[in-house]
């Protein structure tokens, strides 16, 4: 099977209402190819699940200044002022989780868990509406999983399987988020033959890639 | 009074420097606690963890030779030390609730006796979120607090907090311009002075009740 597609071949996966994983950290490995299609596409109601909302002007904080989104899971916000005027003006919701609790819910989701538990936030406004749980006489919090409707990774090398391996600092959340979706687009850096790709390098089977496309520079 | 920021900031990341050890895993947050790295002896080895994924991150990346793909948790691109590894944000915050991060270095909005912590909201005001920080201060073995004594002229270090908490009883050290301060169970016990301050000064602009020891020392800044 090709999942090496034309980014106009992705569009009539994305739908109003929809849920949707972001991968990178503050703009680093992030898809900025297919968030620049969906702002152009101009679907609403989103919900965004990412670390962080980018900036204004870039990565996951266009679809947020474009009015795209309904709601976000993130654990930062701080970058991207127009996420928090949206938040106070009640314009769009928002959802804070700790990032070490947000990636675990993630790869709860994509691992087949029923949860998390994790000291985390215990003390905090955090164990608002969520269960406490004792083991071994300790204090946990429940945290839940997190899936979405489609994920879009960004990946450093892929070949044409999918098969993806991540520079540096650009794994943050893209090799669980590639996990977490039904359907998983990876934008490529570098597009490879498979006998291009170290074995030992990667990361992201390519078995979990539905789609894949080449960044656009 | 130390009212020079600049200065204050030199006196705050010397004296957070001197509480690192050789061999220690240590993560420093953005902003003031950034500048801890400057000040740590040369013969000593403190590997740095960035919780975007890396441990072993080297210093801020020159102009012209920066890599895109390599970054610290502030979004500055950065460089690696030879020793140094990249993985996931689940592998980065394993380590950090794991307990095989060391020390944590981490600014406050509010710091009050019983070691609580609160610096990731003011609600309706300011709301970046918490990042990383409660998983870092829940899961670091030593949890200090660098940051100027007071903000906009009031005081920071107080009998309990205001704003909503990032961790409950988690701190352990309160490093400012002016003094450091130990949270211990029977509540701050003031362990060190500038030597450009007195008592008094520093009890006039902390609310909180600080414990004053017959030994106490002078900062060796």
């Amino acid at each position: 099977m090709n999942k090496i597609v034309k980014l106009e071949d992705l569009k009539s996966i994305f739908k109003d209402g929809m849920t949707i994983m972001i991968g990178g950290f503050l703009d680093c490995g992030t898809p900025d190819t297919i968030i620049d299609m969906l702002v152009d596409l101009n679907i609403k109601d989103l919900t965004i699940i990412a670390n962080d909302t980018g900036f204004p002007d870039k990565g996951i904080g266009k679809l947020v200044v474009n009015g795209q989104v309904k709601k976000v899971i993130a654990s930062h916000i701080g970058t991207n002022p127009e996420t928090g005027r949206r938040m106070n003006s009640g314009e769009m919701e928002v959802e804070l989780s700790p990032q070490g609790t947000l990636i675990e819910r993630i790869r709860a989701a994509g691992s087949g868990l029923g949860g998390v538990l994790t000291p985390t936030g215990l003390g905090t406004i955090l164990e608002n509406g969520k269960r406490k749980i004792s083991i071994n006489n300790k204090d946990y919090l429940l945290e839940l999983p997190l899936k979405a409707d489609v994920s879009l990774v960004k990946g450093s090398i892929v070949d044409e399987f999918g098969n993806t391996c991540y520079k540096a600092t650009t794994k943050n959340f893209n090799p669980y988020i590639a996990m977490a979706a039904k359907t998983v687009i990876m934008e490529a850096e570098d597009l490879v033959k498979c006998e291009q790709l170290n074995i030992e390098d990667i990361m992201t089977p390519g078995v979990l890639v539905n789609y894949i496309i080449k960044e656009a520079v | 009074m130390i009212t020079d920021s600049k200065l204050a900031k030199e006196i705050i990341a010397k004296r957070v420097a001197k509480e690192l050890k050789d061999g220690q895993l240590v993560n420093l947050g953005i902003g003031l606690p950034t500048l801890v790295a400057n000040y740590v002896p040369k013969e000593m080895q403190i590997t740095f963890q960035s919780e975007n994924g890396i441990v072993g991150m080297g210093p801020k990346a020159k102009p012209g030779q920066e890599d895109s793909d390599l970054t610290n948790a502030g979004g500055e691109y950065v460089t690696v030390v030879p020793e140094g590894s990249f993985f996931d944000s689940s592998m980065s915050f394993a380590l950090i609730r794991g307990g095989h991060v060391d020390v944590t270095v981490l600014g406050a909005l509010e710091v009050d006796e019983e070691g609580n912590l609160a610096n990731w909201i003011i609600p309706g005001k300011m709301v970046p979120g918490m990042g990383g920080a409660m998983d870092l201060v829940i899961g670091a073995k030593v949890v200090i607090i660098a940051m100027q004594h007071t903000g906009k002229g009031k005081p920071k270090i107080l009998k309990k907090c205001t704003l909503p908490l990032t961790a409950k009883s988690q701190v352990n050290l309160i490093i400012t311009e002016l003094c450091v301060i130990e949270v211990t169970t029977k509540g701050l016990v003031l362990k060190e002075i500038h030597k450009d301050t007195t008592i008094d000064e520093i009890k006039f602009v902390t609310e909180a009740h600080l414990i004053i020891p017959d030994d106490i020392k002078i900062m060796d800044v």
